[in-house]
């Protein structure tokens, strides 16, 4: 039995770019999947067909039961559409917006005000309900955004790259949403090029490029396909980077990179835990001092990195934002402008 | 909290839509007062709408009125009764670009494809952005009529053809602001679209009747004068004002100038609002 959202064969060109090369996706009811992958990759296409803005020229397309292509006016009273391009209007209130919004869903005028009481409340957005949204912050406007979204509580949900361009505390925020959201029942469709973030959200990733579906899978599953764990080790002083090769040589499993800058040295290991405690009693033992030690998993960018072969598109991104944002934890950045770039390339 | 548990979770679908006329008329009316509200909070629009055409009003009158002739007559006087119909066709039509470059803002903006993601009726957002125009454009009227009074403009018929004239002027400039639709659906900004709106004006409206009369123009000219829709409607509203300058002309819709404006406004209305609606339903943003 085909999921709530379902998609066979899609195929999209716009002149000579095939933005989707047939994309095939199944999304079991109630599971979140996430769409990763660079910019012009073909989320945004993907999801633009999945929610009838746009005729694929080849492909079926099932959601929540219903197909997109033969019934879009049914598809629609079943689905909420929220991210980079489905906006607000920023000379309404925010209060103006989440009415009419409603009233276009079809919901009586009287009840359509209630529902946007009862979303300006939750979504933290009461205060601030009667000032028009042009005045509201990114994290606001994202907000009213998805609250818009939700204005039906739908059963299907779309997110093109719901935190694209929010910082760090706004993001963890809106994850809290979708998280309770999707507790709720909520069949959600997220496409990101947020490693961390389809990490942190989705249950099974579908990796795109090139209007393809390169790799799917649960995060963890994509992981292992890439290679196991590795030992880093970061040495105290510049000449103890032999020494500590020759160790790693011993209980390695492959080649050591070192870093000479960083003196950070990767050996891909078997045994985890067990081992690690025995490098650093060899390391130790040597005399050699250590700044830091870990075993690491691979993470989602080294299995991206790993599929696609170009980095360049996100790390240039990542280049440029990281700065920034504190810690690891916004180490992606934000591509707003990039993102945009996607749209127009979608034409 | 009963708002916490009850604001999430899924299964619910959108009301089943009532469909039809009734459906095509609510979802109008609340993107129509969904652009009456933007509107009225950037009200420097509103205020060049109506600043326009009442410096053409004096500029034509003052500036032009003492050399134009109308029939016989050069007297500034009679000109500036004879100008009038035609700077209220003029002052209609301009709407096209506001309608134009507000469609044009809602597609870049990412508005249109939330709304197509919507189960609303079809050609909603563009019925209901044409509505507000024409509310707009019956306030910029209004105020130019006074205007127009204050400059010695009066009419010398009655009450009942004064208002179908302006109600002529009204379904002009509605129909015009469907082209605009159309041109803010095919251009890739809101800037394009202003301007997109209102380069073709200068020849629609200066080859016609409007600011000078036909009977001086080369014979061709006055031929594409004669068959111009904007100057059946000017023709018309002259008529029903009782104002001097009616055309004397053997071209059709001179000679039955309201049941042409009626028409070509109609056809008007009819052809770019099909094309309009079949362009939103595939727009892209």
């Amino acid at each position: 039995m085909p999921g709530a959202i379902y998609a066979e064969g899609l195929v999209k060109t716009f002149g000579e770019v095939r933005a989707l090369d047939g994309v095939d996706l199944d999304v079991p009811e109630g599971t979140v999947l996430g769409l990763l992958g660079p910019n012009g990759a073909g989320k945004t296409t993907t999801v633009r067909v999945l929610t009838t803005l746009l005729q694929p020229d080849s492909g079926r397309a099932v959601v929540a039961g219903i197909d997109v292509l033969r019934h879009p006016n049914e598809v629609r009273r079943s689905i909420g559409l929220s991210g980079q391009f489905a906006a607000v209007d920023e000379y309404l209130t925010g209060r103006e917006n989440l009415r009419m919004v409603g009233q276009l869903y079809q919901m009586r005028a009287k009840e359509a005000k209630a529902r946007a009481d009862e979303l300006l409340e939750r979504f933290n957005l009461a205060e601030a309900a009667d000032r028009t949204a042009k005045t509201y912050s990114g994290g606001m406007r994202r907000r009213l955004d998805l609250a818009a979204a939700l204005v039906v509580r739908p059963p299907v949900m779309f997110m093109d790259e719901p935190t694209t361009g929010l910082d760090p505390r706004n993001r963890q925020a809106l994850w809290d949403v979708i998280q309770e959201l999707v507790a709720g029942g909520t069949t959600l469709l997220l496409t990101t090029q947020y490693l961390e973030e389809a990490d942190h959200l989705a249950h099974d990733i579908c990796v795109v490029d090139h209007g393809k579906v390169i790799a799917r899978g649960t995060s963890d599953a994509l992981k292992a396909r890439t290679g196991g764990e590795r030992v880093e080790v970061v040495v105290h002083e510049r000449e103890h980077i032999e020494d500590a090769r020759g160790v790693l040589a011993v209980f390695g499993k492959g080649e050591t990179t070192v870093e000479e800058h960083t003196r950070k040295l990767t050996v891909p290991v078997t045994g985890g835990a067990k081992l690690l405690a025995e490098i650093i009693r060899e390391l130790d033992l040597r005399g050699i001092e250590i700044d830091d030690i870990g075993l690491r998993r691979p993470t989602l960018d080294d299995v991206f990195i790993s599929l696609t072969g170009h980095v360049a598109a996100l790390a240039e991104e990542n280049g440029d934002a990281a700065g920034g944002a504190s810690g690891g934890r916004d180490r992606h950045g934000h591509g707003g402008r990039a993102a945009r770039k996607e749209k127009e390339d979608g034409r | 909290m009963t708002a916490e548990t009850s604001a999430f979770g899924a299964g619910h679908t959108a009301p089943q839509p009532r469909g039809g006329i009734a459906q095509s008329v609510g979802d109008s009316l609340v993107i129509a007062k969904r652009n009456l509200i933007r509107m009225s909070r950037i009200p420097e629009m509103i205020i060049f709408g109506v600043i326009q055409p009442v410096m053409f009003v004096v500029l034509f009158s003052y500036v032009f009125g003492g050399s134009m002739q109308v029939g016989n007559s050069t007297d500034p006087g009679v000109y500036r009764e004879f100008l009038m119909a035609g700077i209220f066709a003029q002052t209609v039509t301009f709407a096209t670009a506001g309608a134009g470059a507000g469609i044009a803002d809602d597609m870049h903006k990412g508005l249109i494809d939330r709304f197509r993601s919507l189960p609303m009726a079809r050609g909603a957002v563009l019925t209901g952005r044409t509505l507000a125009d024409l509310v707009q454009t019956a306030f910029t009227l209004l105020v130019l009529a006074v205007v127009a009074l204050l400059v010695g403009w009066r009419t010398h018929t009655n009450a009942g053809k004064v208002i179908g004239a302006f109600a002529l002027l009204l379904l002009l400039g509605y129909a015009f602001t469907w082209i605009g639709a159309l041109i803010g659906l095919s251009v890739r900004t809101p800037e394009a679209a202003t301007s997109g709106g209102l380069i073709w004006l200068f020849p629609v409206t200066f080859v016609s009747n409007a600011f000078v009369d036909t009977s001086q123009m080369t014979p061709w000219l006055r031929h594409v004068a004669d068959w111009n829709p904007f100057s059946a409607t000017v023709q018309a509203a002259r008529e029903l004002f009782g104002n001097p300058g009616v055309v004397d002309s053997p071209a059709w819709p001179m000679q039955h100038p309201v049941l042409a404006s009626v028409l070509w406004s109609l056809v008007i209305i009819v052809v770019f609002r099909t094309l309009s609606v079949r362009k939103y339903r595939s727009a892209t943003a």
